[in-house]
C-alpha cells in the first residue's frame, strides 16, 4: 500500500534526475529565497490565525450555553465544503473598489471617485493568510471540539476549585489537554496551505507550488519542477515528523471516570460576545463567499440562461468523489489496521509514508501518476495486440481509473490518521482479550474493531469525499477525454477570467458539499458525546 | 455498493479502450487542446457538420507535452491545439508530433506563422495592447519601452510577469534589445506598477475603473469579449471605462502571439486531424475561429470582428516567432531575477 503511494514519488525523482543541476544557481538565488519565505509566512499565519479562530470557538461551544450555540455548533463547519480557490475569486469582487464594501465605504465618506480612497490589497500575503484560515479552519475546529467535548470534567473542576478563573482554566488546563488535537487539526490546515494553487496562485503569492507550476509550466522543465517538489517533500516530512513529536511527547489519558462537564451558562455580554466571536469565521469563511456567489450566480442564469451541462458535471464529480472516496477509506483502513495487529517499525514507517500523498501538489502527483500508469497501459496494449490483435488504448489512464487512484493516493492520510486515531481509544488489552478469546486476526478487526471505529470511518470518508468533490489539479490532468467536473468547469472559465460564468458551478460545488459537512457535523458530535459517556470508559488503557 | 461501483467503473474503463481501439472505424478526431472548448467548439461543430467526422476533445490546461508523451503509442491524441506558440514548440521539441505537408495549408498561413517544417500551424492572432485611463490626457502613441518610463509611478497594471502573455512580450524585447537592456526595462516597469503583478488582462481594465491604476496592458482579445457585452453588463462597463491604444516597438510593430495546431505522432487518425487543420483556414472557419475569440484571423483577407478593427490598424512586429519562442526561457528567468512578481 505504501509503495503505491511511493509510486509517484519513485517517478517524481526519476523525472528530476532527468534533469541537469543546472537550474539550481538560479533557484537558489531567484526563487527559493522568495518562495521558502512566502510558504513559511504563509503557514505561520495561517496556522496562528486558524488556531486563534477555532480553537476559542470550539471551547466556547463544547463547554458552554450562549443564544445561537446549538447552531454554531455545526455552522462552524461549513467553511469546509468551499474550495479556497473560490472564496479567493468572492473576496477579490467584494472587496474590489468597485465591489459592495468600498462602494459603501465611499459613500458613507462621502468619496465620489474609487480614487479617493485606497484601501490596502488583497493581494498580498496578509489577504492570502486570511483568505486560507478562514476556509482551513474547520480542520482545527473539528479537532479540538472533539477533544474538549471529552476532557473530563474533573480535572478542569479542581482547577476551578483551587480559584484558578475562566480563562485561566482554559489556557492551564484545557488547552494543554487538547493540544495533540489541536496539533493533528493545525497540521492538516498546513498540507492544504502548502498545496494551494488557486488561491494562492490568484492572490499573487510566490509559494514553493506555485514555483513548481511556474518552472514546469513557464520553462517547459518538468526535471526542474520534480526537483523543487521534492524540496517541498522534504517541509512535508519536516511538519509530518513535528505532529508525531508533539503527539508523542504529551500522551494524557483520562483516568478513571470522564464524566462529561456540565455547561456553564453565559450570560448577559459575555454570551452574546460569545455568539458573536464564534459567528465571525462562520460568517467569513461561508456566509459572505455563499451570499457573493448566489447573487452572482442569479446575475449570470438572468444574462445567459442555464447550461444543462452543469447537471452532468455535477453527476461526474459526485461520481468521482464518491467512488474516489470508497478507495481512499479502503486503503487507508488497510494501512491503520496492519499498524494496528503488525507493530514493527516497518509497518510504522509505511503508515507515515501514507501522509506523504497529501502534501504532493495535484499536478505533480498527477505527473507522477501519469509516467509509470501510461507505461503500463501500453505495455498491456502492446501485449494484447500481439496476442490477440486487439488494442486496449489506455486502459487505466485513459478510464478515469488513473484518476481514482491519485485521489486514493493524494487524500489517503486522512482516512489513515483518522482511523489510527480511532484506534488510540480502544485500548489494546481490548486486543488481547479478542485474541484470547480465540479470534483470529481477522476476526478481530472484522468484529471487534470495525464496529468501534465506525465513527471514525464515516467522519473520513465524508472530508474525503468533499475533498474529491473540490479536487482541481490531478482531476485537470487526468480526467479522460470530454469528462468534465464542476471544479474543471469553474477553472476553464477563470483560465479565460470568465469566472462569473463559473459562478453557478461554483455554488453547485458548494451546495454538494452541505450534505456531507452537515453529516460529518452530526456524526463528530454524538461520537464525542458518546465517548464522553461514563460508560465508555475504556479508553484509558494506553 | 462497492462492487457495483468497481464493475462500472471497469466497464467505463472497457468501454473507452473499445471507443479508442475502433476510433478509426467511426470516423472521429481527438483534440488535446489547451484553448478552452468553447471557443473551439463552433470550429469543431461546423466541422462534423461538413465532413460527419466526430470530434472529441479535452482541455489540458498544463502538461500538453508531457501527457501525450508518457501516453506513448497508444496515445488516442490526433491533433494537438495550443493558445501560445512557445507551447508549439513544446510539443515539437517533447518529440509528440509529426510534420504535415499540405499546400492547403502553406497557401493559407503567412510562412512567417507556420513552421518551414510543416511541424506546427498558427490560426489566429492576438495583439498585447495598452488600456489607458478615459480621464488622463489622451495617448496618442505608445511604445513598449515607455513601460518604464519614470512618468508612469505608480499607475501600471499588469498580470503575473510569469503568465505566458508577459513572457512572450518580454521574450520579444530581448529578441529588439538583447539581455541586459531588457533586465532594466523589466526593472523599471515593476517600480512603475501600481498593485501586485497578478490577475487576468480584463482585470486591468477593472482596476483603471475602480482607479487604482491609469493604464494597463492587455490583449486585444479582451477588449472585443468585454465590449461586445459577452461577458455581462459589469465587463461592458469595464471594457468602456477605457481607451485602447495599439503599441509598438520603437523599431518595429505591435507584439502578436499565436494559437495553432500540431498533428499529434501516433495520431491514429491522421488524416481526418489534417483536415480539420485544413478546415480550419478556409476563409469562414478563419473568420469564425477568429471570432469566436475575437482575436485576429492569420488568413489574409478573412473577416475581422468590427469592435477588433475598430482599435485601428495593426501593424505586425517584424522579429520571427521562432526567435520569440526560444528566448521564453529567458525572459522567464529575467522576471525571477527582477523579483517582477514578488
Amino acid at each position: 500500500m505504501a509503495l503505491l503511494v511511493l509510486l509517484p514519488v519513485l517517478a517524481l525523482i526519476e523525472i528530476a534526475a532527468q534533469g541537469s543541476g543546472d537550474l539550481w544557481p538560479h533557484l537558489i538565488e531567484n526563487v527559493l529565497p522568495v518562495a521558502l519565505q512566502q510558504t513559511l509566512l504563509l503557514l505561520l499565519g495561517v496556522g496562528v490565525l486558524t488556531t486563534l479562530m477555532a480553537v476559542p470557538c470550539a471551547w466556547l461551544v463544547a463547554t458552554c450555553r450562549f443564544p445561537g450555540r446549538a447552531a454554531l455548533d455545526w455552522a462552524l463547519l461549513l467553511p469546509l465544503a468551499v474550495p479556497s480557490y473560490i472564496v479567493a475569486y468572492s473576496y477579490l469582487d467584494v472587496l474590489h473598489p468597485l465591489g459592495p464594501v468600498q462602494s459603501a465605504l465611499r459613500f458613507l465618506l462621502g468619496i465620489s471617485s474609487p480614487r479617493g480612497l485606497r484601501l490596502p490589497d488583497l493581494r498580498s500575503i496578509g489577504g492570502c493568510i486570511f483568505v486560507l484560515s478562514v476556509v482551513l479552519y474547520p480542520y482545527v475546529y473539528l479537532s479540538a471540539r472533539a477533544s474538549f467535548l471529552v476532557q473530563s470534567a474533573a480535572a478542569l473542576e479542581v482547577a476551578r476549585t483551587l480559584g484558578a478563573g475562566r480563562l485561566r482554566t482554559f489556557l492551564r488546563i484545557a488547552i494543554p489537554l487538547a493540544r495533540p488535537a489541536i496539533v493533528a487539526g493545525v497540521t492538516l490546515a498546513l498540507l492544504e496551505t502548502l498545496g494551494d494553487i488557486g488561491a494562492s496562485e490568484f492572490l499573487g503569492m510566490r509559494t514553493l507550488t506555485v514555483s513548481i507550476y511556474t518552472t514546469w509550466v513557464n520553462r517547459s522543465n518538468l526535471p526542474g519542477a520534480a526537483q523543487i517538489a521534492l524540496v517541498m517533500l522534504l517541509l512535508v516530512l519536516v511538519i509530518i515528523l513535528g505532529e508525531r513529536a508533539a503527539r508523542r511527547s504529551r500522551r494524557f489519558v483520562a483516568t478513571g471516570s470522564t464524566r462529561p462537564q456540565a455547561p456553564t451558562q453565559l450570560t448577559g455580554l459575555a454570551a452574546w460576545g460569545a455568539c458573536l466571536f464564534c459567528a465571525l469565521p462562520v460568517l467569513l469563511g461561508f456566509a459572505v463567499p455563499l451570499a457573493h456567489l448566489t447573487l452572482a450566480a442569479a446575475q449570470r442564469i438572468e444574462f445567459s440562461g442555464i447550461s444543462l451541462d452543469i447537471l452532468k458535471e455535477a453527476r461526474n464529480s459526485a461520481l468521482l468523489a464518491t467512488a474516489g472516496m470508497l478507495v481512499t477509506v479502503s486503503l487507508g483502513l488497510v494501512v491503520a489496521v496492519a499498524q494496528r495487529v503488525d507493530r514493527s517499525r516497518i509497518t510504522g514507517a509505511f503508515v507515515r509514508l501514507a501522509g506523504l500523498g497529501y502534501a504532493i501538489p495535484g499536478t505533480v502527483l498527477a505527473i507522477g501518476l501519469l509516467t509509470p500508469m501510461a507505461a503500463f497501459d501500453n505495455l498491456l496494449d502492446g501485449f494484447a495486440r500481439q496476442l490477440a490483435g486487439v488494442s486496449t488504448g489506455l486502459l487505466i489512464s485513459g478510464s478515469g481509473g488513473a484518476l481514482i487512484l491519485a485521489y486514493g493516493i493524494r487524500f489517503l492520510t486522512i482516512p489513515a490518521s483518522g482511523v489510527e486515531a480511532g484506534y488510540a481509544k480502544l485500548s489494546p488489552h481490548l486486543d488481547m482479550a479478542a485474541r484470547s478469546l480465540g479470534c483470529t486476526r481477522g476476526a478481530m478487526v472484522r468484529q471487534v474493531h470495525l464496529p468501534l471505529l465506525r465513527t471514525a470511518l464515516a467522519t473520513a470518508a465524508l472530508i474525503v469525499f468533499v475533498d474529491g468533490m473540490k479536487e482541481l489539479p490531478a482531476t485537470l490532468l487526468l480526467r479522460p477525454l470530454g469528462f468534465e467536473t464542476l471544479a474543471t468547469h469553474i477553472y476553464a472559465e477563470a483560465a479565460r477570467s470568465t469566472y462569473e460564468d463559473g459562478a453557478l458551478a461554483a455554488l453547485v460545488i458548494v451546495l454538494v458539499g452541505l450534505i456531507p459537512v452537515i453529516l460529518l457535523a452530526r456524526i463528530s458530535r454524538s461520537a464525542a458525546e458518546g465517548a464522553a459517556r461514563p460508560s465508555s470508559s475504556s479508553k484509558s488503557g494506553t | 455498493m462497492l462492487r457495483s461501483i468497481g464493475r462500472r467503473l471497469f466497464l467505463a474503463a472497457c468501454g473507452t479502450a473499445m471507443l479508442v481501439g475502433t476510433a478509426s472505424a467511426q470516423q472521429v478526431v481527438n483534440v488535446y487542446t489547451t484553448r478552452e472548448p468553447a471557443l473551439a467548439a463552433p470550429l469543431f461543430e461546423a466541422f462534423t457538420k461538413a465532413t460527419g467526422i466526430t470530434v472529441n476533445s479535452v482541455f489540458v490546461k498544463d502538461g500538453l507535452a508531457e501527457r501525450v508523451k508518457a501516453e506513448g503509442a497508444a496515445s488516442p491524441a490526433d491533433l494537438l491545439m495550443t493558445v501560445d506558440v512557445g507551447n508549439l514548440l513544446d510539443v515539437v521539441d517533447a518529440g509528440v508530433i509529426q510534420p504535415v505537408e499540405s499546400k492547403v495549408l502553406s497557401d493559407a498561413i503567412p510562412a512567417n506563422l507556420r513552421d518551414p517544417q510543416g511541424n506546427w500551424f498558427a490560426l489566429s492572432m492576438r495583439a498585447r495592447l495598452i488600456y489607458a485611463a478615459k480621464d488622463m490626457p489622451k495617448l496618442t502613441s505608445f511604445h513598449y519601452e515607455d513601460l518604464s518610463d519614470p512618468k508612469w509611478k505608480g499607475k501600471i497594471c499588469i498580470r503575473s510577469g510569469q503568465h505566458p502573455y508577459n513572457i512572450g512580450l518580454t521574450a520579444a524585447y530581448i529578441v529588439h534589445y538583447g539581455e541586459a537592456k531588457t533586465e532594466a526595462w523589466l526593472r523599471g516597469l515593476k517600480a512603475n506598477l501600481a498593485r501586485k503583478a497578478t490577475g487576468g488582462d480584463r482585470e486591468g481594465a477593472r482596476d483603471i475603473m475602480g482607479g487604482i491604476c491609469d493604464i494597463a496592458v492587455g490583449n486585444s482579445y479582451y477588449v472585443g469579449l468585454m465590449r461586445s457585452g459577452a461577458g455581462g453588463p459589469d465587463q461592458k462597463k469595464w471594457g468602456e471605462a477605457i481607451d485602447v491604444v495599439l503599441p509598438t516597438f520603437e523599431n518595429g510593430g505591435t507584439h502578436v502571439n499565436v494559437s495553432g495546431a500540431a498533428v499529434a505522432k501516433n495520431a491514429p487518425n491522421k488524416a481526418n486531424a489534417v483536415k480539420l487543420l485544413e478546415f480550419a483556414v478556409s476563409p469562414q472557419m478563419q473568420a469564425v475561429y477568429a471570432k469566436q475569440n475575437m482575436e485576429y484571423p492569420v488568413l489574409a483577407g478573412a473577416e475581422i470582428d468590427p469592435i477588433i478593427a475598430a482599435l485601428g490598424p495593426l501593424k505586425i512586429d517584424s522579429v520571427s516567432l521562432v526567435e520569440v519562442a526560444k528566448a521564453r526561457k529567458k525572459a522567464s528567468e529575467l522576471m525571477d531575477k527582477v523579483g517582477f512578481d514578488n
